[in-house]
């Protein structure tokens, strides 16, 4: 006989094996999943959910694909969140610390209570990233925030009502767009497709019978 | 955590690790491959496929569940939905919202189309958020978009269709150029050159990532860009059948919102299907390391319009899935644990093959290992074999496991094991389609001048195996020119009058083929609620 607990979905008890996920734990449960279900293996934060276990007073967030259920759980996913994310053009705006004043003004109101890191289902530093965003660091926040999968539990719990993973997408864009290195040998191949140095040889090979194709892939060079 | 018995064999794994550092296992001769894929890769289990009864690919092969998809009926076939009221009127509708429908947009919207997006369930909940490894791209001095051929040629049996492989190799340099000015961040050096690895059946480093979110960082920067310009995104939202014109064209399709029940009524001059991939289908019963809403839809939908398939009888089978613990169980392992270094090790400790074979050769290996060799590892849900991670922070250093596949840590994490110190348990799991709807280099269906596909949706592009790093490569470059050349086509189309006769006439051909099926399609999401009446 498998081991059950007693969970409580939307405050309504169900007895489900002690090894499931929420998610699957749900399931289980006889929910069809529409909101609140996304990838399924921690990658989108389509499932955010809040909970707190009978006889302890601490709130949790997590996502509900990646955490076992336990007993007492009373479990709320949050189905939608209105994070607000403002719009921009990637090629008009440049990275210096106006733009985050500009697009997120409302991360200089963080009364620095940590509310977010705690919310955070990826153990993300978040009130860190908004650090570095305020003063303009990008490379800093976009480093630190990488990892976001946007669940959105952090702007769930935050008294300034900051919207915290677009912040960190804003950063993440800069960097990649402005702040980081140009690849030279990435725009020096392009130009050489783009002037047509490969269409001859493209073609050649394309046009190899099936047994030349063979003899050239068994017997070609791998890079050590 | 592990069992005692699997830490027994923890020990052995342990102690064969210093002389198995530095050695490189012999790669299989073409004939090794061969023999073991018919003995062992699940594409040629006989029992998990079915014939196809009607329509353009009528008596080919197809795995049984997507045949059963195919030969069941219209959710609206008995459905009265008015054509007359026009919910949404558009150029381009693109159906589905993960890499290769974004980009669609973002590339349709930038041709000045009016388009739009309508996805099941939200903009991103897709396979490309899901992909860890990273792109290819022959970007380097000592490669060539020859050589990324021959790579792609060859790891797909030569199958291939040149003319798109062609697109896919020719066109990477420039696909990622494309993110890169769109803001994802690519693992660069100081210098500013690409940090490239190897992936499986890759003659050279051509792999570009972003730690081992690649799929995630690339997803989210098109969903930040179609939020940006403002393209409709329509979610929670299905496309359940296409609409026809009495020209035979397309000229939309019938949604349904999933919430309420509704069904609305798109107008668009030219479609594309961008609905991804068919793990949800669980074909031969094998976990998926798919998202959830990998239901083959687009597949069922342009069948019914008229659209032939390619390729329909391939899939992909991911050699790293999480065998252990049975809460991931199914969830996608990185090959770039293998880029790094990791060794594929059995019960005994022995590195039983190249950890770098392609996906089709390596899965296969692995099930042989744990079936006729006897050499698995028992686990609660079936068995598995080691993939030996603690190798990497070896190779490259102590934490490279942190900087390089931080969500594999944290994923392992969660559950107790750390696996820079400790091996992981692994077992394939279903990850790709590689077949689909058949197109033509523009990205148009062989059947409907005015219907496109791309992304997993497609088949042909690469052949009957895919390589690692290919598919997030061929969501961009296909997805790209999907959303111009739909742009340029709606300009010169002009719509007939609509209606839905193609599926009465399907109908009346599965009932000519003697097929009665009370199942409906497409199947929208997986059936996982328990009901125990």
């Amino acid at each position: 006989m498998e081991k059950m607990v007693n969970v409580f979905f939307f405050g309504k008890k169900y007895s489900v094996p002690a090894d499931l996920t929420i998610m699957t734990a749900m399931e289980y449960a006889g929910y069809t999943l529409k909101r609140g279900c996304g990838c399924r293996h921690g990658f989108c934060g389509a499932c955010a959910t809040i909970y707190r276990i009978k006889g302890k007073n601490e709130l949790k967030t997590c996502l509900a694909c990646q955490t076992q259920v336990e007993e007492g759980m009373y479990v709320a996913s949050i189905p939608f969140f209105p994070t607000d994310k403002r719009t921009y053009e990637i090629e008009e705006i440049r990275p210096d610390q106006r733009i985050m004043m500009e697009l997120y003004p409302e991360i200089y109101s963080c009364i620095g209570c940590n509310a977010c890191t705690k919310a955070c289902t990826q153990d993300l530093n978040v009130m860190q990233y908004i650090a570095y965003a305020q003063r303009g660091e990008f490379e800093k926040c976009a480093e630190e925030s990488f990892d976001c999968v946007s669940c959105g539990c952090c702007s769930v719990r935050c008294p300034a009502e900051i919207s915290h993973p677009m912040v960190g997408l804003l950063a993440r864009r800069l960097t990649g767009k402005y702040l980081a290195p140009e690849s030279k040998h990435l725009s020096h191949r392009v130009e050489e497709i783009h002037e047509g140095a490969y269409d001859g040889l493209i073609e050649q090979i394309m046009q190899k019978p099936i047994e030349e194709m063979q003899e050239l892939y068994n017997t070609r060079e791998i890079e050590k | 955590m592990f069992t005692p018995e699997m830490l027994e064999s923890v020990k052995k794994v342990e102690a064969t690790r210093d002389a198995r550092m530095g050695m490189e296992p012999r790669r299989m001769t073409a004939e090794e491959k061969d023999t073991l894929l018919k003995k062992y890769h699940p594409d040629y289990r006989q029992e998990g496929f079915t014939e196809i009864k009607i329509g353009p690919n009528k008596g080919q092969k197809v795995p049984a569940e997507l045949g059963h998809l195919l030969h069941s009926n219209s959710r609206i076939l008995h459905e009265k939905i008015d054509l007359d009221k026009v919910d949404y009127d558009v150029d381009v509708l693109v159906i589905g919202g993960g890499g290769a429908g974004s980009s669609a947009a973002i590339e349709a919207h930038e041709a000045g189309a009016n388009v739009m997006i309508v996805t099941k369930l939200r903009i991103g909940d897709a396979n490309t958020m899901m992909a860890e490894g990273g792109i290819q791209a022959a970007d380097k001095e000592n490669d060539s978009p020859v050589q990324h051929y021959l790579d792609a040629f060859g790891g797909g049996h030569f199958a291939a269709r040149p003319e798109l492989l062609r697109r896919l190799v020719m066109e990477a340099p420039d696909a990622i150029q494309w993110l890169n000015k769109l803001g994802v961040m690519f693992d660069k050096d100081e210098e500013g050159n690409m940090v490239t690895t190897h992936g499986g059946g890759t003659s050279r480093k051509r792999m570009h990532a972003c730690k081992d979110y690649s799929g995630a960082e690339i997803m989210r920067t098109l969903r930040d860009e179609v939020l940006n310009r403002q393209i409709p995104v329509v979610e929670f939202t299905s496309a359940v059948e296409l609409i026809k014109d009495d020209k035979g064209q397309v000229a939309g399709a019938v949604l349904l919102n999933m919430e309420t029940g509704d069904y609305m009524v798109a107008r668009a001059k030219t479609v594309i299907i961008a609905t991804g991939g068919a793990g949800r289908l669980h074909y031969q019963n094998f976990p998926t390391s798919n998202h959830y809403g990998a239901t083959a839809d687009g597949l069922i939908l342009g069948y019914r319009a008229g659209a032939p398939l390619l390729y329909q009888d391939t899939i992909q089978y991911h050699p790293t899935g999480v065998a252990y613990p049975s809460q991931i169980y199914g969830a996608l392992v990185t090959e770039k644990v293998r880029s790094l270094g990791a060794m594929l090790v059995n019960v005994d400790g022995e590195a039983f093959m190249h950890p770098l074979e392609t996906r089709d050769v390596a899965a296969a290996s692995i099930i042989r290992e744990c079936s006729d060799h006897g050499k698995g590892v028992t686990t609660p849900l079936g068995s598995g074999v080691w993939l030996d991670t603690p190798m990497i922070e070896r190779i490259g250093g102590e934490g490279t496991i942190e900087k390089r596949i931080p969500a594999m840590l944290r994923m392992y994490m969660n559950y107790g094991i750390d696996m820079r110190k400790l091996p992981i348990l692994i077992y394939p799991t279903l990850h790709y389609q590689n077949g689909g709807l058949e197109i033509g280099g523009e990205g148009f269906t062989k059947a409907i001048d005015n219907l496109l596909v791309a992304g997993e949706a497609v088949g042909g592009i690469h052949g009957r195996n895919r390589l690692m790093g290919n598919s997030l490569l061929d969501i961009i470059v296909f997805g790209r020119n999907a959303g111009k050349a739909a742009a340029a086509k709606a300009k010169d189309t002009e719509l007939g009058k609509m209606n839905l006769d193609h599926l009465e006439a399907y109908s009346k051909e599965l009932e000519e083929a003697g097929i009665a099926s009370d199942d409906i399609s497409p199947l929208l999401l997986p059936k996982y609620a328990r009901h125990e009446r």
